[in-house]
């Protein structure tokens, strides 16, 4: 292989990419040397086990994807602004709309939220850690290293073209020759163990370190939907690393699973990516229904309306999730007996999803709404969604579907389901609990902003697509002709798509003016809140979270001790030895081999796959043997930082 | 979490740290996802298993014999490692340390066959890239043996670890995840029996 | 209670193991002879021999994984590990069942027929076709 088959070479674009890449790059090594940074970086970031940091660097990385991503939709926007545009060619458009799709999903959506989860979830159930801290620290860094993995096919080797999906036969060697789709398919297979590691490991946080009292039905409504996404990531992600790995064989090692030769079978990628895929759409929407849950009830004073319908309606649609899969290929051509099977489930999952909204309404009810900005993007969420939730119901419809199949009708459904319900929840979730994690709020005036221009941009952007999508717009298309009439919805579009880019640019804005500006929170209860993430003393919690952990009496425990005046003050005497686990380099070093071995199997090399592989074993093998039971923390400590902070 | 709590003296060793309840009752959640990727690989097995090109049927390569000795090695080391936790309860090191060492042997007899079986078939024509179905069958059969290598260096080590360190709260809920990985191996050995090979044989001669 | 039992099981002579180690090798022996020997359609071999296996896996999970079993005093873990297997076994009746359906049924399933060996059977033929038909109409 020769070096400019290495390196993406030609755009100028690209070569744009990559002196920014190196400047970045090179700007970063000298500020941490210049400053002395990199013993701080070590100790405090990358060997860290805390869920608190794991979860800031969780929403780090996809707030930084969240660009990516929103850059590849705008460079789509621009290429389709105008009829016959010459702005970008159809395979770098085929490669926009494929890294737009699997970062958005997979590398900003999933982080976003299990960034909040990590941040929020052991503090809600007044708990010291997770279960498996260490195991924390390894999710993480396999999630950033895939992402890493799959982002560098833009400078190296070139990415992958066959779109999110990456259906069968386009995203075989014949189709889709070269690295591309290997970086596909294994930046995902990489992030794919950090999530189902996840998944096990808030699972078990939640079932078993539960501070005393709090039982499963006390537990605040994020945290529930955390659990419930939980269960659904250990038994939908196995199905992704499957059909990840008999793609790469087909890819790599000749097997005859989805190939055309060999009497491999297509679609039974499509069957066993939505087998997984359409679970994942719940795996990114239950969180977000869990914040709207919090930040609704808080923000009208009120305790959530039907929590134990709203719980049951979540397990309902755990168990029903497993259920729909075939409703993303209708088309197929299975027989009538199966479309009308999955036609029947897929509109009976909307049923639980209802009963969630019309709990919110009734929360509201009678409540006394602050219109803080988590509560305007609730808002927001509450209308979109339902937009995004009724179209859904008309695509369930098979017949219907061979119509609105694979046309922009479908592409502004999604979007409608996915940024009003998984991105406004990553913002208001963002917003809320930002306090927690850096100590000040976000500014609320400048947060409004963002919001109104958000929103507003997001419907202009994609409600003319359901109009193009009717008028027969197919999806994935490069470019239109003048004829057929697309043109000024489209430019429309385009329009609202730069509005909800400006609006990322002054959320990021945001984030440094209050940095500078805001006001520095001095209680740990920022918006006067309910569950016992608020009840910390201070602003930012300490590592160890509680110093006396709390006894738990009923729902919105925090609330109601505030109501009856009854919060406790921490005394010297309550405070005994706290035990936490030790910092550990291996999670860190041991994703460090993954991209070794992913790297390798992306290009064929297989002595460098093979010296990775070994090298995961090695930080395995290493971990089995090493006995650490981690340290206490001295009375004295704990005191000493509880003054400290008060 | 450390919680300072009384035991029943009779409480087996691996459920006296919280590390240890922890880790057991992950392993088993990490086994109920380790359940939908072999009825994954089942599920592509099941769809491909006839589709075989030109090359020969599934069952006309397979062999009741080989079978039978696969199946009554794997299914006896399931047995000795259960006797192995057994006397890991009666606190009997030696004991643990023999029947996991028989356990470990079987598991390697196992290993033998499988692969005499996989070069005989890709002596008769048959490897991964001949069809859909042989795809099928090497991945799914491939990864249980797979699974199996990886619990003989794993349990391996940990016998190492027990060794050393006797049997401590930590050694031995280390022994006890491992016995669950192993007879989980041998619940999916019955299904690939069931699933491949006999169905494989029923539906070949008819 | 199950903590009583767990704790008395472990002192005598292994009983549950040696009752679920013949009894496996029973039924594996069986499932072979009721496939291999008997005349019995191919519906009816089939529903016998995956019953067994769910036996058996039953078998290892409750005689030699002690699934029931409660690492505390209070019943959650059992009920977590009871319900996690059970949830599995759902999700993998769903994956498999659901893909041979989905991937057998309609279409594709002219599409299998140019891909059968050679070989293949008589009453398998006679079975698609009826399949076929019933397609047909549906379609019409």
């Amino acid at each position: 292989m020769k070096w400019d088959e290495f390196f993406v070479t030609g755009d100028p674009m690209i070569y744009g990419a990559d002196v920014s890449i190196v400047l970045t790059m090179v700007g970063i090594l000298f500020y941490l040397t210049k400053y002395k940074k990199w013993k701080w970086l070590w100790d405090e970031w990358l060997t860290t086990v805390d869920h608190k940091k794991l979860g800031i660097m969780y929403i780090v990385s996809a707030v930084l994807m969240l660009f990516r991503g929103g850059v590849d939709a705008l460079l789509m926007r621009t290429q389709l602004a105008v009829p016959e545009a010459k702005f970008l060619d159809s395979q770098h458009y085929n490669e926009i709309f494929t890294t737009h799709g699997t970062i958005m999903i997979i590398f900003m959506a999933m982080p976003f939220l299990i960034g909040l989860i990590n941040v929020v979830v052991p503090l809600q159930i007044g708990a010291r850690d997770v279960a498996y801290p260490y195991l924390n620290a390894v999710s993480f860094w396999t999630f950033f290293i895939g992402a890493m993995l799959f982002n560098i096919s833009f400078v190296i080797g070139g990415s992958p073209s066959a779109g999110w999906t990456s259906y069968m036969p386009l995203a075989s060697n014949e189709l889709s020759p070269g690295p591309g789709q290997n970086y596909y398919l294994l930046g995902l297979q990489i992030a794919g163990i950090g999530t189902l590691l996840t998944g096990i490991n808030f699972l078990v946080t939640i079932l078993k370190m539960r501070a005393p009292g709090m039982t499963l039905f006390r537990m605040p409504m994020f945290t529930w939907s955390s659990l419930v996404t939980m269960v659904i990531i250990i038994f939908a992600f196995p199905i992704l690393t499957v059909a990840l790995a008999l793609m790469t064989f087909d890819r790599l090692f000749g097997s005859h699973f989805f190939t055309l030769q060999g009497a491999g079978m297509d679609m039974l990628w499509a069957n066993l990516f939505w087998l997984w895929g359409h679970p994942e759409v719940y795996i990114v929407i239950l969180p977000a229904f869990g914040m709207f849950s919090e930040i609704i009830s808080t923000f009208s004073r009120k305790t959530l309306f039907g929590y134990k319908a709203m719980i049951w309606s979540m397990l309902l649609i755990a168990g029903y999730s497993f259920l729909v899969w075939v409703h993303h290929f209708f088309t197929m051509g299975s027989g009538a007996l199966v479309n009308s099977v999955f036609s029947i489930t897929t509109m009976a999952i909307g049923i639980p999803t209802g009963v969630k909204i019309f709990n919110w309404l009734f929360t509201m009810y009678r409540g006394k709404i602050q219109f803080t900005t988590p509560m305007l993007w609730s808002l927001g969420f509450i209308v979109n969604f339902v937009i995004g939730g009724v179209t859904g119901v008309m695509l369930a419809m098979a017949a219907a579907d061979y119509q609105y199949h694979n046309t922009y009708f479908l592409v502004s459904h999604f979007h409608y389901v996915l940024i009003a319900g998984t991105v406004f929840a990553c913002f208001a979730g963002l917003i809320y609990w930002y306090p927690k994690m850096f100590g000040y709020k976000l500014n609320e005036r400048i947060g409004k902003w963002v919001f109104w221009v958000f929103t507003i941009g997001f419907n202009v952007c994609f409600f003319p697509q359901y109009f193009l999508g009717l008028d027969g717009m197919p999806r994935r298309v490069y470019t239109y002709s003048e004829e057929s009439g697309w043109g000024p919805l489209n430019m429309v579009s385009t329009i609202g798509g730069f509005m909800m880019g400006i609006a990322f640019l002054i959320l990021v804005y945001n984030m440094y003016y209050s940095f500078r500006y805001a006001k520095r929170e001095t209680t740990g209860d920022a918006w006067d809140g309910r569950t016992l993430e608020w009840s910390t003393p201070t602003a930012m919690p300490p590592f160890y979270n509680f110093a006396k952990i709390p006894e738990v009496t009923g729902l919105d425990h925090f609330w109601r001790q505030k109501q009856a005046g009854k919060v406790e003050k921490l005394k010297a005497e309550d405070i005994k030895p706290i035990h936490m686990p030790s910092n550990s380099g291996v999670p860190f070093i041991m994703a460090s081999f993954f991209f070794v071995a992913g790297f390798g199997m992306v290009f064929e090399w297989m002595w460098m796959a093979i010296f990775g592989i070994i090298g995961v074993f090695g930080t395995l093998f290493y971990r089995s043997f090493e006995y650490d039971d981690g340290y206490y923390v001295s009375v004295e400590e704990v005191i000493e930082t509880e003054k400290i902070s008060k | 979490m450390a919680h300072a709590e009384t035991h029943d003296p009779n409480t087996p060793l691996e459920y006296r740290s919280e590390t240890g309840r922890l880790n057991i009752l992950g392993f088993w959640i990490f086994l109920g996802a380790e359940i939908a990727l072999f009825a994954t690989l089942f599920a592509t097995y099941m769809v491909l298993s006839h589709r075989v090109a030109d090359g020969p049927a599934l069952g006309e390569l397979f062999e009741v014999e080989s079978l039978l000795i696969q199946t009554f090695l794997l299914l006896t080391s399931s047995f000795t490692c259960g006797l192995a936790v057994h006397e890991m309860r009666r606190h009997n090191v030696k004991g643990l340390i023999t029947w996991m060492a028989i356990t470990l042997g079987l598991g390697l007899g196992f290993l033998y066959f499988e692969i005499q079986e996989f070069l005989h078939f890709i002596h008769e024509g048959a490897n991964i890239g001949t069809s859909a179905a042989w795809s099928g069958f090497f991945v799914l059969v491939g990864t249980h043996g797979a699974h199996v290598t990886f619990g003989i260096f794993w349990v391996t080590m940990v016998l190492i670890q027990v060794a050393k360190r006797g049997l401590t709260p930590a050694t031995s809920a280390k022994v006890f995840i491992t016995s669950l990985y192993w007879h989980f191996l041998d619940v999916v050995w019955i299904f690939i029996f069931t699933a491949v090979y006999l169905m494989g044989m029923v539906t070949h001669n008819g | 209670m199950a903590n009583k039992t767990v704790a008395n099981e472990h002192h005598g002579f292994p009983w549950k193991h040696l009752i679920g180690f013949v009894l496996s090798i029973v039924l594996t022996l069986f499932a072979l002879w009721i496939a291999l020997e008997t005349d019995l359609s191919l519906t009816w071999i089939l529903i016998i021999i995956f019953g067994f296996a769910f036996l058996q896996a039953a078998l290892q999970l409750l005689m030699f994984m002690h699934v029931t079993e409660n690492s505390t005093k209070s019943n959650l873990t059992s009920r977590v590990q009871i319900g996690n297997i059970l949830f599995a076994a759902f999700v993998a009746i769903v994956i498999v069942i659901g893909s041979v359906w989905v991937m057998t049924a309609g279409h594709a399933k002219h599409d299998k027929d140019q891909h059968a060996p050679k070989t293949e059977n008589h009453e398998n033929h006679g079975g698609g076709s009826e399949h076929d038909s019933g397609e047909h109409g549906s379609h019409e």
